[in-house]
């Protein structure tokens, strides 16, 4: 995958509405192509224009200009260029774009970006503190849990809820809760221990509060 | 995806009214194809919207009712749960889990971490068939999609479609654990809509496909649902050890 600044589509889409929303002339044809497509619009505004928002990443407060379908995911591959969340299916199915919102992890390719304004969200690279590692992803690299890397962001970030949600104690349970993150290289057996290895500072973190 | 207009709605009244007004002008479409659709977890709409099954003109937010509408309440004539309640809350619930483990344990072993921590129960109820004609557009013939237009699954790979409640008009399994659950418990499911409240047996919710299969539900476009009431308490009536994400 080329992780350019924006895909074709989204760089299609964009220069579109931004003609569309700087000079006024090209609103009416555009809108109508674009409605045309949907069934009967409900509403007056209009579906084709881009939609301002104010998303919390990572602790900072990041004002966006998007398109309503605009998925997390993309807003923060494409629009932020917080590529650390990946797009594996794109569907929900496989972990890679796992994020925490409001401290729970939830997935972001999932979640429109506009559904998520005023909470906290949290992604791979507001982990570290400084060039401090958290102590998961130094568990990662000293337990090698990973191969290719692909999917360990989302392995990451499930890894830490999963301790988090207490499903750290046992071997068994760690499979089960971390069941959500696929990893195509099979890096498993290495994942367990790693879990195991920051659990313990994840939690006593947890107590002090 | 389609464009669409989003919309968060301030209570429930004001979601009912935005989903009543939208679906207004689209005569008697049922609700899994009026033009307004809710959004809770979106781990159905989403989805759906993205392989160009569910088209929306209109997107209506309603996570702000998660406020009022996410209790979980053990009660002594039963339990009441709110349909904006996450799957995972409800999982980890530890009366739940005592009192009512079939709830519990439908609820904990169906999809993964974070989508139960994102998706509701309202939702859960609602979510539509994997049956994968219907999931695939370049199909054309799927009644659920295109009322008349067949079903591609009756001549197809239907290894995994369903045998029971089956119609000529289709064979598509409903594929959620947690209504099974609520249908054995007798369960009540409470519904919000444009002329008030009102409640039903859970049994009555869903309806077999006949012949019309597009329309799933006796909700009509513009109802919410708001809550599901389990009567009674039924200890260690959970679902045996090793068995996962199956219909009892």
């Amino acid at each position: 995958m080329i992780d350019k600044p924006e895909s074709p589509a989204s760089s299609r889409f964009n220069r579109r509405t931004f003609i569309a929303g700087a000079a006024g002339t090209a609103v009416a044809p555009l809108a109508a192509r674009g409605v045309g497509a949907a069934v009967d619009p409900p509403g007056a505004q209009d579906a084709t224009l881009p939609v301002s928002v104010t998303l919390k990443i990572n602790g900072t407060n990041t004002p966006l200009t998007i398109d309503a379908r605009t998925t997390l995911l993309d807003a923060l591959r494409e629009h932020l260029g917080l590529t650390g969340s990946k797009k594996g299916c794109d569907h929900g199915q496989c972990g890679a774009c796992t994020v925490m919102i409001d401290g729970k992890r939830v997935l972001s390719c999932l979640t429109l970006a506009l559904a998520a304004q005023g909470q906290q969200v949290l992604t791979i690279e507001g982990l570290a503190n400084g060039n401090e590692l958290h102590p998961m992803q130094r568990a990662f690299i000293d337990q090698d849990a990973f191969q290719c890397g692909y999917c360990t962001p989302g392995q990451i970030m499930s890894a830490i809820a999963c301790v988090r949600e207490g499903h750290a104690g046992t071997d068994e349970d760690i499979r089960e809760y971390m069941s959500g993150n696929i990893c195509r290289c099979a890096a498993y057996p290495n994942i367990v221990p790693a879990v195991k290895q920051a659990a313990p500072e994840i939690l006593s973190h947890q107590q002090k509060g | 995806m389609r464009p669409f207009v989003y919309r968060r709605v301030k209570d429930a009244t004001s979601g009912v009214q935005t989903l009543a007004a939208a679906a207004g002008r689209s005569d008697n479409a049922p609700l899994a194809h009026a033009a307004a659709q809710p959004l809770a977890g979106g781990t159905t709409l989403i989805d759906l919207m993205k392989l160009d099954v569910m088209r929306p003109a209109m997107v209506v937010d309603i996570n702000p009712l998660a406020g009022t509408w996410s209790t979980i309440e053990p009660r002594s004539e039963g339990l009441r749960l709110g349909a904006m309640a996450r799957m995972a809350d409800v999982a980890a619930h530890s009366e739940v889990q005592k009192n009512y483990p079939v709830v519990a344990d439908s609820l904990k072993l169906a999809a993964s971490a974070q989508l139960r921590n994102m998706a509701t129960l309202g939702g859960n109820v609602l979510q539509r068939t994997r049956c994968t004609y219907f999931r695939d557009v370049s199909y054309d013939n799927c009644n659920k999609r295109n009322p008349g237009a067949g079903c591609a699954a009756l001549e197809g790979f239907n290894r995994s479609h369903a045998v029971l409640g089956t119609s000529e008009q289709c064979v598509a399994t409903y594929p959620g654990d947690f209504a099974q659950a609520l249908i054995a418990l007798d369960a009540t499911v409470e519904i919000t809509g444009r002329s008030g409240n009102r409640s039903i047996p859970f049994v009555g919710l869903h309806k077999l496909p006949e012949n019309s299969p597009q329309i799933e539900t006796t909700l009509a476009a513009g109802e919410l649902i708001s809550g599901f009431t389990i009567p009674g308490r039924l200890a260690a009536l959970g679902i045996p050890e090793g068995a996962r994400s199956s219909v009892l």
